[in-house]
Formats: C-alpha cells, sequence, structure tokens
C-alpha cells in the first residue's frame, strides 16, 4: 500500500471501492435494460425498414426525417408531416394540462389530508391508494365503461329524458384526459401531502402577523416551501402522461393517438422500425429536457 | 397618567358552543400601559396565551373589545394591525436567510429596498447577529434563532411586542441572559412588551407589572413587589413564590389557630387564611415572647439558603427560609423544638 497515504485517505478509498460495488447490481440493471436498449433503438433509427417489419442493415436516415416530415407519394418531395405533429402537440398539451389539473385538484386534497388530526389521516391517505390495487388496464376499460356511447352516463341519462342521441364522450380528447387526471392524480397528491406534513403551520400565521396578505402569504411562504413536493408531484404526472399508452389506446380510440400510440404503430401494423426507434428516442429526450426544466426550477429558487 | 397602548374590555374567549364550551378567557379586562413590560402570569390553560392571541387578531373574542391606542381592532386581521409576535417555537422561515427573516415584515408592508437593508442592519446589531445575517435559519443555535425571531418581531417597529414564552425551549443559563436581553431590548427599543409566561421568577425579575390569570381570569394586576408581597387570594401567593397558609381566627389584632396558638396579626375578625412567606419566619429559642413552640421536621439545603420544615403541636406545618451565610449557625437539626415567630407587617389576610 501506498505508504504517502495516510489512514484517512485509505478509508476514503475502501468507502469509494465499496460504495461502487454495492452499486453495481444496480448499474448492470439499469446498463442491460436501460442504457442498451436505447443504444439499439439509436442504431435501429439509423437503419432501414424490413418488408415484414424488423430491420435491413442498410444505412438511412429516414427513420428521423420521418419524424416530422413525409414525403409525397407521387412526386416525392418533402412536407410536414401533419398527423405526426397533431399528435406531438396533443401528447405535449395534454400532459401539461393533466399536470396542471391534478395539482389544481391535488393541492387542496392533500392540504385536507394534511390538517387532519393523525387517525383520520392515516385513513385518508389510505383511500388515496385504493386505486393503485387494480390494474391500471381494468381502470381504463372502467372508465371506458362509464363513458361509452351505451356506457352508464349515456343509458342514464337517455332513460331519464335528459337526451335522446347519447354524448359523444369516449374518443375524444376530453377522454383521454379525465382518464389520465384519474390515474395519475394519487402521484400527485402524495408527494404534495409529504411536504405538506412536514410544513409548520404556524409560519403561516408569523408571516399573517408581519403584514402579509393572503394571498402573499401563500406566494411567499406556502408555495417556497412547499416547492420540491410541487416538483416532485409535476414530475411525477408529467413524465408519465408523455409516454402514455393504455389510456389512449382505450379511451382515445385508434384516431386520437399519442405519441407511444405512434411508437407502437410503428414496431406493429406500420412495419416501420426505424421511425418507431427514432420516435422513442425523440420522446426520451423530451422526458430528459422535461425533468431538467423541472429541477433547475426547483434548485434555482433554493439558492435565492 | 400614563397613556394606554391595549386594553382588552371584557373579552371573553368560548371553545365550542352551549353548555360545554370551554371558556379560555372569561370577562378579562385589562389596560396595558405605553412602554411598559408587561407580564401575563398564570398555569398553562390559564388563558394567557389566548389573551395575547386575541391582540394578535389570531383569533377574535366571542364577545368584547380589543384597542390598541384607543381604536377597536377586534376584527381587525393580524397582517392590518400594528403589532407583531414573537413565537414560543420561533416560527422562523426555513427557506429564507437571518437577513431575509427580519426583513420579511418590512418587506411585506412594501418599504423601499434600501430602508429595509438598513433596518434589517440595525436589527441584526441589536440583537448581535450581524455576523450570521446570510445564514439559514436552520445552522443557527435555539438561543439565536430567539434572537433572530426578536429581532423580526421589532423590525416593523411595532406599537405592541407580544412574546409568547419565548423563553421555555431555552437552557437555564441561556434563559438567564435572554431575560437581561430582553429586558435591554425593551428599554432601549422603548416598545411595549405583552409578556406570557408560566414562570413566575421570570415575571418577577422582567417585568413592569404582571397580570396573573388563572381559570381564564385576571386574580391581579401589580408591580412584581406588589404581587409578592401583598397578594390578593390564596392562589396568587400559592402560584408566587413559596407561602405559608394558616387557618386562623382574627380577633383585636390578634391570630388564633385551631390549635390554639396565637400572634399577632393585622386588624379583621372572624375565621380567615392567613399567608406568611418562609423568609418572614423567624426561628426563635423556644418559649420566647410571642413565639408559637413547634417541631423540625426536616431541614432541605439550597445553597443559598436552607428550608427548615417545622409542624405545630396540631400538625399545622410551618416553612421557613434561613439564608446561608446570614443564619448559617441558627439552622436547627431534625427533631429539635424551636420556636416560630413572624415578622411584623408579613402576615397578609388572603380574600378567600
Amino acid at each position: 500500500m501506498d505508504p504517502g497515504l495516510t489512514a484517512e485517505d485509505r478509508t476514503d478509498r475502501e468507502n469509494t471501492r465499496r460504495n461502487w460495488l454495492l452499486s453495481l447490481p444496480a448499474l448492470v440493471v439499469m446498463g442491460l435494460f436501460a442504457s442498451l436498449p436505447m443504444v439499439v433503438m439509436g442504431v435501429y433509427s439509423f437503419l432501414t425498414p424490413g418488408k415484414y417489419g424488423n430491420v435491413e442493415w442498410v444505412f438511412s436516415t429516414d427513420g428521423w426525417t420521418g419524424l416530422f416530415l413525409t414525403r409525397d407519394i407521387f412526386d416525392g418531395t418533402l412536407g410536414w408531416a401533419d398527423a405526426h405533429l397533431t399528435i406531438l402537440w396533443r401528447t405535449i398539451r395534454l400532459s401539461l394540462l393533466t399536470t396542471l389539473i391534478t395539482f389544481v385538484v391535488g393541492f387542496p386534497t392533500a392540504w385536507f389530508i394534511a390538517t387532519r388530526p393523525a387517525r383520520s389521516r392515516a385513513i385518508w391517505l389510505f383511500l388515496i391508494t385504493i386505486p393503485f390495487w387494480t390494474n391500471l388496464l381494468i381502470r381504463t376499460f372502467a372508465i371506458n365503461e362509464v363513458i361509452r356511447n351505451e356506457g352508464l352516463i349515456n343509458t342514464v341519462l337517455i332513460t331519464l329524458g335528459v337526451i335522446t342521441t347519447p354524448l359523444q364522450m369516449i374518443y375524444t380528447d376530453g377522454a383521454m384526459l379525465a382518464g389520465m387526471t384519474y390515474v395519475y392524480l394519487p402521484l400527485m397528491v402524495l408527494p404534495l401531502f409529504a411536504v405538506m406534513d412536514r410544513f409548520d403551520m404556524r409560519l403561516l400565521e408569523a408571516a399573517y402577523d408581519l403584514y402579509a396578505s393572503r394571498r402573499k402569504v401563500l406566494t411567499h411562504v406556502l408555495l417556497p416551501i412547499l416547492r420540491p413536493g410541487i416538483v416532485a408531484g409535476c414530475v411525477l404526472v408529467f413524465i408519465p402522461s408523455l409516454g402514455a399508452y393504455v389510456i389512449p389506446r382505450v379511451l382515445g380510440g385508434g384516431k386520437n393517438m399519442m405519441l407511444g400510440n405512434l411508437i407502437e404503430l410503428q414496431f406493429g401494423q406500420g412495419r416501420n422500425w426505424p421511425l418507431g426507434a427514432a420516435l422513442s428516442i425523440f420522446l426520451a429526450v423530451i422526458v430528459f429536457a422535461a425533468l431538467i426544466l423541472f429541477l433547475r426550477t426547483s434548485t434555482q429558487k433554493d439558492a435565492r | 397618567m400614563s397613556e394606554i397602548a391595549v386594553e382588552a374590555k371584557n373579552a371573553v374567549k368560548a371553545f365550542g358552543q352551549g353548555a360545554t364550551a370551554l371558556r379560555a378567557l372569561n370577562d378579562v379586562s385589562v389596560q396595558i400601559r405605553k412602554g411598559e413590560f408587561f407580564t401575563l402570569l398564570g398555569p398553562s390553560g390559564c388563558g394567557k396565551t389566548t389573551l395575547l392571541r386575541l391582540i394578535a387578531g389570531f383569533e377574535a373574542p366571542t364577545s368584547g373589545t380589543i384597542l390598541l391606542d384607543g381604536t377597536d381592532i377586534t376584527h381587525l386581521p393580524p397582517n392590518r394591525r400594528p403589532v407583531n409576535t414573537v413565537f414560543q417555537s420561533y416560527a422562523l422561515f426555513p427557506h429564507l436567510t437571518v437577513a431575509q427573516n427580519v426583513g420579511f415584515g418590512l418587506q411585506m408592508q412594501g418599504k423601499p429596498k434600501a430602508e429595509v437593508a438598513a433596518t434589517v442592519a440595525r436589527m441584526l446589531a441589536l440583537v448581535k447577529l450581524d455576523a450570521l445575517a446570510a445564514r439559514k435559519t436552520s445552522q443557527l443555535s435555539g438561543g439565536q434563532q430567539q434572537r433572530v425571531a426578536l429581532a423580526r418581531a421589532l423590525a416593523p417597529q411595532p406599537k405592541v411586542l407580544l412574546l409568547d414564552e419565548p423563553l421555555s425551549a431555552l437552557d437555564l443559563k441561556l434563559r438567564k441572559e435572554m431575560q437581561v436581553e430582553l429586558k435591554r431590548l425593551q428599554t432601549e427599543t422603548g416598545i411595549t412588551f405583552v409578556f406570557v409566561t408560566h414562570d413566575q421568577e421570570e415575571a418577577l425579575t422582567m417585568s413592569d407589572r404582571i397580570g396573573v390569570m388563572s381559570g381564564g381570569k385576571i386574580l391581579q394586576i401589580g408591580a412584581p413587589r406588589e404581587i409578592y408581597t401583598r397578594p390578593v387570594n390564596r392562589f396568587v401567593a400559592d402560584f408566587i413564590g413559596e407561602t405559608n397558609f394558616l387557618s386562623a381566627t382574627l380577633s383585636n389584632g390578634q391570630a388564633a389557630l385551631a390549635g390554639g396558638a396565637t400572634f399577632p396579626a393585622p386588624a379583621g375578625h372572624g375565621a380567615v387564611t392567613l399567608a406568611v412567606r418562609p423568609e418572614y419566619v423567624r426561628l426563635t429559642a423556644p418559649g420566647s415572647d410571642n413565639a408559637m413552640t413547634v417541631t423540625v421536621t426536616n431541614v432541605v439545603y439550597f445553597g443559598t439558603d436552607n428550608h427548615v420544615y417545622t409542624t405545630l403541636a396540631d400538625g399545622t406545618e410551618i416553612v421557613a427560609r434561613l439564608q446561608s451565610g446570614i443564619d448559617t449557625g441558627s439552622v436547627p437539626s431534625v427533631g429539635a423544638t424551636v420556636g416560630v415567630t413572624f415578622a411584623p407587617g408579613s402576615v397578609q389576610v388572603l380574600e378567600d
């Protein structure tokens, strides 16, 4: 062993080595099941689609140009791929709206739970977790049962004579938004509750005492202190929303796709694996960018 | 006649409804003078904190009025009252630095930045925390947090500063330091302090006047000396300091105890409760003038003094306090028979 090293240096080194060893299983899993597939996707995105799916090992950038551009089948000129842009815009719009609605609904909900006495608080939290007991697919089909044309709401309204023809609720953006809001709401409530639970309610009185109006108590004390939970809740809702697949599939029908469905289409009926791969990486980049953005807003305010 | 800073008129605060309602404050009226250090003293649950919260505006009285400088502020929200509070738990803002905490009130009042900065610097100097202005409050010790809380509440120069047991979380030595510090701040700023505590010693050492509270009522208001030497009733006498209570019958300037012993007492007539502080109890040779004969049952050494527990023949207990240094030679041993007299003028007749 190097005699120039102090005992402290040596233990530091040992610690570093032990930490690496301890995180090795996680690193292996991440490497095998996260990084490697991304690399495969990256390679596939630059290949040529095979006739019956799969790829041919011929270099091509068509997968990437196909993201937003499409070649006219008659004259071969490039134009905007309107369908893809619509899907991209719908994905981002619905994800943002889902985040906003879950926040607006989740904030008072979490506040309500956090301000209950300790005993009933546990019961309320338990109630929040109940939806997790049921498979996502089943819950989504349950919503389908409720809102489809022959579903619960329409049947009741028609029987009561309120309407004569069924309301078109299923297979709309609204249906997808409702489904995503329902499914992701607990992911907003739980981190919000976590920060509210630790929040010292006397700080509100202190701010109120120090000439802060109710609005300023909210903007200068409550929201800044709750910010970590707000950011966590938004990340937990926005990011899975971007990749939503089951909900748009069941509630949006075949036409109102989101990015996840578009990707699936390329690997299935579309038989365009390179385009699917390019779309996958593109989605991953959006997710990553969103994550960095969220994290930056939370650290920036902390450093203030 | 000094001016009145805060006044509560017939303030009642009931929690709950109807017959089960708990009266935290039961018809309390008090006038707190400008520039004085006024202490609300009482055991927990006596209503002292509730009264403070009524003055701060966190609660509205069920009935009665709160006046500030003669203006009715009963229904004014806390952010529109020129009154600030130092909370028991300090309630410092964890997301702000020490300086931002101190400047919060001024910032909310919309004061220009330069003025805020200048006042913050002055306040931090006042509480001797200039060096820590940029720290987060979580990096401070309990005593330092206490000072930040004080500076924060003083910075907007309130007409009245309310302090809700601010020293109870500190250890004894720090508490003594802060008592001196608080008194100094009060003198330097000239702001009216309303201080809430259950610690009678704290109340006696710092206050200009004390209001002793129990069961939602103010029992006695007066200067510390007055409260200590002339308690109006058994509760006040018992709560503040130690007291010997004697049931006696008065007649012709003499008090007769049930057991037959007599001693000089204030004028009065009939059955009363008398109070004598242990430091006014004198031990003499048995059988001397006016002395009652007692037996020493216990002697407890406190460093600065000795408490000598004695009983009369009928079992009535009388405690004497002998100061170390002066009375050291006269501390009797347990089982000894001694005489007991009370210093002239030290016997109080209590209301109840």
